[in-house]
């Protein structure tokens, strides 16, 4: 009876769930009705009619393929650094016991707990003391420094789950450290950093307060739509870019969900 | 028979890579210093090197005449932030950092409560993805989404006027303060857009505290005869407490310092983030603007070192 009295929810905390959720999504499904309205001046609600033929107009703007380039090319070498460094560091932080390990968690989650102003305009006055001008590296440089986090996080929650007795097994077996990396603890911890990558690759990918201080002339895909969020010029091709943003940004986060959703059955977990 | 029994012991020597290993497996100091030194040098040495460099900047003055840097120790700069105008920038921000957290907390619970007590299977699964993809969606579009909708000729007035309640929007908007001349130009909707784009940074940490407390403490207190209001009061609000701390970091912190949804959607009045971005670009002032930056860091310490000593960490 009591249980089954628990088990049903208050309608009052139905209705403010279900309401949150609803806040949080539908401004996001908006994006997609606006993609095809035939309204190019406005922000008219509701569209006056629908087309597909911003669509195209957007495939052949230079531009956009110039920045949508850009992002992609920095994300990607900005997930790479993030990924050696970030499971160096949780390989340090879970596997060996120190001084200072509480520290450097705390250092490396500091450039996404501080505002992303400060790192911005912290690296940027560096690279002027420092007379490094700006470039494609100035912004990776920027895109590493805050995506190491999330590799981090990632890869220190898998070691944690990684029994100790399998790799002493391994060792016990003859492998030395390398064999016990590549065969035992690689295969164990690779979703994981597939996962972080993902994340790190969204999280670079989506950039934009650092990335107006440490870019100089060039433009990246989130620079280019605050551009037209500042001053709208071309309305139909922003609403088409933004929706492609969006479906760009969720492949990632579905598939860093699948890969960690079954990190309870990694080998050797709950001894 | 102890040579047999050596060879046994020792495997055979295995090049290079092996020698390596073994000298790890030896010296384990010289290996943590192997995995430690590249990003340290990276976190250490590029990063917090760039923010003492900015703090540096911030004992420098500006020369009025020439717009120079004067590098000279100085707290001149300082006491041009406690000038009136960025004073009421700072409280500004402060009270705005302050009120989405709190509206934040207000949305997140009930979502993050459901999550944790009462969906099961695959509803657990669509509100774990249905908080985060919201919360990983791009954040410029985010806000472009709201551009749509506060729009004069967009959703929410169609909304209003639907339901014919654009008396009540007009005089919302007539309000001091809050008001302005249209949604996407007041108060009232950089704290929507605030709300919106931060909120669900609040509701995993809430939910994780939540979901550690065990159903018999909530089952004890109705048995001694809690109603659900006083439940919620000494039990369940106390134990989440954690958790909503932990999400309001980084509610709070990043309020503090957002300076692109005030530019795109609010009134011309400055926050901190719009403040340090005028005083480093147009303005030059990379002084009065590194001052500026020492603010939310000052108030981000303090905020992490209340935190630390609720407890929130552990809910992280």
């Amino acid at each position: 009876m009591r249980s089954d009295r628990l088990n049903r929810s208050p309608l009052g905390l139905k209705i403010a769930a279900a309401a949150g959720l609803a806040f949080m999504h539908v401004p996001i499904l908006l994006i997609f009705l606006y993609a095809f309205t035939t309204e190019e001046k406005s922000y008219q609600f509701p569209p006056p009619g629908l087309t597909t033929q911003w669509l195209a107009v957007a495939w052949n703007r230079p531009d956009v393929w110039a920045a949508l380039t850009l992002s992609v090319k920095v994300a990607s070498i900005a997930t790479t650094v993030a990924l050696v460094l970030g499971t160096l560091c949780a390989a340090a932080v879970s596997q060996t016991r120190f001084f200072g390990r509480e520290t450097i968690s705390l250092l490396v989650i500091l450039p996404i707990a501080l505002p992303g102003i400060i790192t911005g305009i912290a690296l940027r006055s560096a690279f002027s003391m420092a007379e490094i001008p700006f470039s494609f590296w100035t912004i990776v440089l920027g895109h590493a420094t805050f995506c190491i986090v999330v590799v981090y996080n990632n890869a220190v929650a898998r070691f944690r789950r990684i029994s100790g007795s399998l790799i002493e097994a391994s060792m016990d077996l003859g492998a030395d450290g390398f064999q016990t990396f590549r065969y035992i603890i690689l295969p164990n911890i690779g979703t994981a950093l597939l996962a972080g990558g993902m994340l790190a690759f969204a999280l670079s990918f989506d950039e934009v307060i650092v990335t107006t201080f440490t870019a100089g002339q060039q433009s990246t895909l989130p620079i280019w739509m605050l551009e037209e969020l500042i001053r709208p010029r071309q309305r139909p091709v922003t609403n088409v870019v933004a929706m492609i943003v969006v479906l760009v940004t969720f492949l990632p986060i579905l598939g860093a969900y699948y890969l960690t959703r079954d990190g309870d059955q990694i080998a050797g977990a709950g001894k | 028979m102890t040579a047999v029994a050596e060879k046994l012991m020792l495997p055979e020597p295995r090049g290079p890579a092996g020698r390596l290993s073994d000298f790890f497996w030896k010296h384990p100091h010289v290996l943590l210093t192997v995995l430690l030194a590249p990003p340290l040098l990276w976190l250490g040495v590029v990063y917090i090197g760039s923010l003492f460099a900015l703090l540096l900047q911030s004992f420098f003055s500006i020369d009025d005449f020439s717009g120079l840097i004067n590098y000279e120790f100085t707290f001149a700069t300082y006491r041009q932030l406690l000038s009136e105008t960025n004073l009421d920038i700072i409280l500004r921000t402060v009270s705005m950092a302050a009120t989405v957290t709190v509206a934040s907390a207000l949305i997140a619970f009930p979502i993050a409560y459901y999550a944790a007590r009462y969906a099961q299977g695959k509803w657990k699964v669509l509100f774990y993805l249905g908080v985060m993809l919201p919360l990983w969606s791009s954040y410029l579009v985010k806000i472009y989404a709201w551009k749509l909708i506060l729009a004069k000729e967009g959703i929410l007035t169609w909304l209003f006027e639907k339901l014919h309640l654009l008396w009540l929007l007009d005089a919302w908007l007539s309000l001091p303060v809050v008001g302005g001349n249209s949604l996407s130009v007041s108060y009232t909707g950089t704290f929507i857009v605030f709300v919106y784009v931060w909120m669900p940074f609040m509701i995993l940490p809430i939910q994780a505290a939540l979901e550690r407390v065990p159903t018999n403490l909530i089952e004890a207190s109705s048995d001694l005869g809690g109603t659900p209001a006083q439940t919620f009061r000494h039990v369940l609000f106390p134990l989440a407490l954690p958790g909503i701390v932990a999400g309001s970091i980084f509610t709070f912190s990043l309020t503090l310092g957002d300076y692109i949804i005030p530019q795109i959607i609010g009134s011309s009045r400055l926050f901190i983030g719009q403040a340090v971005y005028a005083q480093q670009g147009t303005a030059g002032n990379i002084p009065l603007a590194a001052a500026f930056t020492v603010v939310p860091i000052v108030i981000m310490g303090a905020y992490l070192w209340m935190a630390k000593r609720m407890g929130a960490f552990d809910a992280l």
